[in-house]
């Protein structure tokens, strides 16, 4: 009899045999470097801009399958992830670097897995050099050619693909200017803070009441849930793998005066961010750094499959949610993060000249009804 | 003011008027219906800051500390309402459907319940029962909460920066997230008056509506605005929530932390 796994396994073994790995090219004679990566919506320590040559930038992701809470009443849901987190941890580099990976897929897992960086030139991305059963292991070095921020992805074949995405297996990549951000017109862009939110759409299956389902395994979960995924209709989308990830205790922080890099990715799905009582002064709303920033933006349009940045600094102390601003998706389905901002109020940006109170008699006529009702303006 | 209060009244009334449920409240009570287990409070003071939005010389303040003495005592529902005893009400017609997906389990508080079907249940026990149930109002579920009872102790905001509040608030609140799942009745222990599971994972309908009071700078109060389609809300904290709603959601404006779940329990005259 075959089982799940070894359908799945099988699988793998025929497309690495026909795609066969080719001679490696001499490595570069270039210092190497190798970086831990952190959980996001944190970014591993790196250099805004740098003068140095560039390098061969090493990371290390390890694949994990494991059942994952992803909303406040408990749901469970068979996630695959890069390292544990969803989105998978972010990858910084500067132009001209090598980001040279090794992608791990313990032999506790249960599927083969790889990674399409769309970042990198060729190969389906890595996808076709990288392709791995549980219990091996695989390195593969790309050239950041191109300056941006860029998603990355599981990508083991026909409907594997879609499934792994949006059971969690994406990521980001950030190729920075070696000279830095700038505003497109010379001048130079920082940040004090930056963060990574990776926005992911779940299809969680439902049994006969309604309830959600739980399994066994991602191979028990896959036949109901890739039935789900083709109705396009997701039960959550939410930032960081779960509603509520980057609200209350989780909130991420800043201060008044402070600069910060949001960069969104959505590896599936078109999204759009907007933080309530703020804007974006300068967004890169296609991700690619050659490009201008736009400026002043209220709401930006990440693109599925894309990932955006936008750079803000608070003005303003308080509360400010970071949404996708189809509200529903905000409100009910959970794609809603909230900023605390700590600093001093600035009442000539915004003040409360009169509190909520009762209308008064004086102002009940005039303002509320038209002075000659029914009659057209001009 | 009497007006206000009046016509406050008669919209509850109004949005109260539609909620019947089939023709149950035409039949006598039920003899031996099991009614709820009850603790009676004896006559008592609440000293305490009561619901409602606080202006003071038009600027958000604290509620100002008042007393007050519940002479006749509150004799309360030892613990929340649970799943079993709801369903019965759906069962008899006396409350509406319920979405079976969202249903705790057995021996678990009824949650993902509005005020109206809290309203419709405290009118059907009293019917079945011939006795007199109904939701507490704040200062009764203040007081029968006793040291679980959370005043909202916010700071005092004298320099008319408003963030500071709304980041004391947000920080309070997100200190008291709690797992939503429905507990077994008993699992948040009893306060020292007997009561079960006050302020565990779910907040309490009560039967005060919203209110926005402004006072002078002598604490005089010059107006009072009700909205009794918003009522108050007691739990980890006080919130307001509109009378319909069955699942407070965070999200958008709404930067707080919304009640893991809303049930309730009910007072007896």
């Amino acid at each position: 009899m075959i089982t799940r796994r070894d359908a799945l396994v099988g699988a793998a073994v025929t497309t690495a045999v026909m795609t066969a790995v080719p001679a490696w090219a001499a490595e570069p004679e270039l210092e190497r470097v190798k970086v831990d990566v952190v959980a996001p919506p944190f970014v591993h320590p790196h250099e805004q801009a740098t003068t140095q040559k560039p390098k061969i930038v090493e990371f290390r992701l390890v694949v994990q399958e494991k059942e994952i809470v992803i909303d406040e009443k408990g749901t469970k849901f068979r996630a695959m992830t890069y390292n544990g987190s969803i989105p998978g941890p972010m990858m910084v580099v500067h132009q001209g670097d090598y980001l040279e990976l090794t992608l791990v897929n313990p032999d506790t897992n249960t599927m083969p897995h790889n990674i399409d960086f769309h970042a990198a030139t060729g190969a389906l991305g890595g996808a076709g050099l990288t392709l791995i059963n549980p219990g091996e292991q695989v390195v593969l070095r790309f050239k950041a050619t191109r300056p941006g921020v860029f998603v990355y992805h599981c990508a083991p074949g026909s409907d594997m693909t879609p499934w792994h995405v949006v059971s969690g297996m994406n990521g980001a990549v950030m190729v920075l200017p070696r000279a830095g951000l700038t505003d497109g017109h010379g001048k130079p862009l920082r940040y004090d803070r930056i963060y990574y939110v990776g926005e992911s759409d779940f299809y969680v299956p439902r049994d006969a009441d309604g309830k959600y389902k739980t399994y066994d395994s991602p191979g028990e979960s896959f036949p109901d849930t890739i039935e789900m995924m083709r109705k396009l209709i997701p039960t959550h989308v939410v930032f960081e793998g779960r509603v509520g990830a980057l609200t209350g205790k989780n909130a991420m922080t800043a201060k008044v005066g402070e600069t910060v890099l949001i960069v969104h990715s959505q590896a599936n799905r078109d999204t759009r961010p907007h933080l309530i009582g703020g804007h974006g002064d300068y967004v890169w709303e296609t991700g690619k750094f050659s490009n201008a920033p736009q400026t002043d933006l209220e709401t930006w349009f990440v693109r599925g499959g894309s990932a955006g940045a936008a750079l803000y600094t608070f003005r303003q102390p308080g509360i400010y949610a970071y949404v996708n601003h189809n509200l529903i998706e905000a409100v009910e389905l959970g794609a809603t993060a909230h900023f605390k901002v700590e600093g001093k109020w600035n009442d000539d940006l915004m003040t409360q000249i009169k509190a909520p109170g009762p209308i008064p008699e004086s102002n009940t006529q005039g303002f509320l009804t038209p002075a000659t009702p029914g009659r057209p303006v001009n | 003011m009497l007006l206000l209060k009046l016509k406050a009244l008669a919209a509850a009334a109004i949005l109260a008027a539609p909620v019947s449920y089939g023709l149950a409240h035409r039949a006598p009570p039920t003899r031996n219906f099991a009614g709820p287990d009850m603790i009676e409070l004896r006559t008592g003071t609440v000293t305490y800051k009561p619901a409602g939005d606080y202006t003071r010389a038009d600027k958000p303040a604290n509620a100002p500390v008042v007393a007050v003495k519940l002479a006749a005592g509150v004799t309360i529902m030892t613990h929340q309402v649970t799943r079993d005893e709801y369903l019965r009400c759906v069962d008899d017609g006396g409350c509406p459907a319920v979405d079976k997906a969202s249903l705790p389990p057995p021996n678990r508080p009824m949650v993902g319940v509005s005020w109206q079907d809290a309203h419709a249940y405290a009118g059907w026990l009293s019917r079945k029962s011939g006795r007199r149930f109904r939701l507490p109002t704040d200062a009764e579920w203040a007081f029968a909460a006793g040291s679980r009872f959370r005043d909202e102790g916010w700071p005092d905001f004298d320099d008319a920066d408003p963030a500071k509040r709304w980041l004391a608030q947000y920080d309070r609140e997100a200190q008291e997230e709690v797992d939503a799942a429905p507990r077994a009745i008993g699992s948040f222990g009893g306060n020292e008056k007997g009561l079960l599971d006050v302020a565990g994972n779910v907040w309490e309908w009560t039967d005060t509506c919203f209110a926005r009071i402004a006072l002078d700078s002598a604490d005089r109060e010059v107006s009072e605005t009700k909205n009794c389609g918003v009522r108050v809300v007691e739990g980890r904290h006080r919130t307001y929530v509109t009378d319909f709603v069955r699942d407070a959601r965070a999200g958008g404006c709404a930067v707080g932390t919304p009640p893991a779940n809303l049930g309730f329990r009910l007072v007896e005259d």
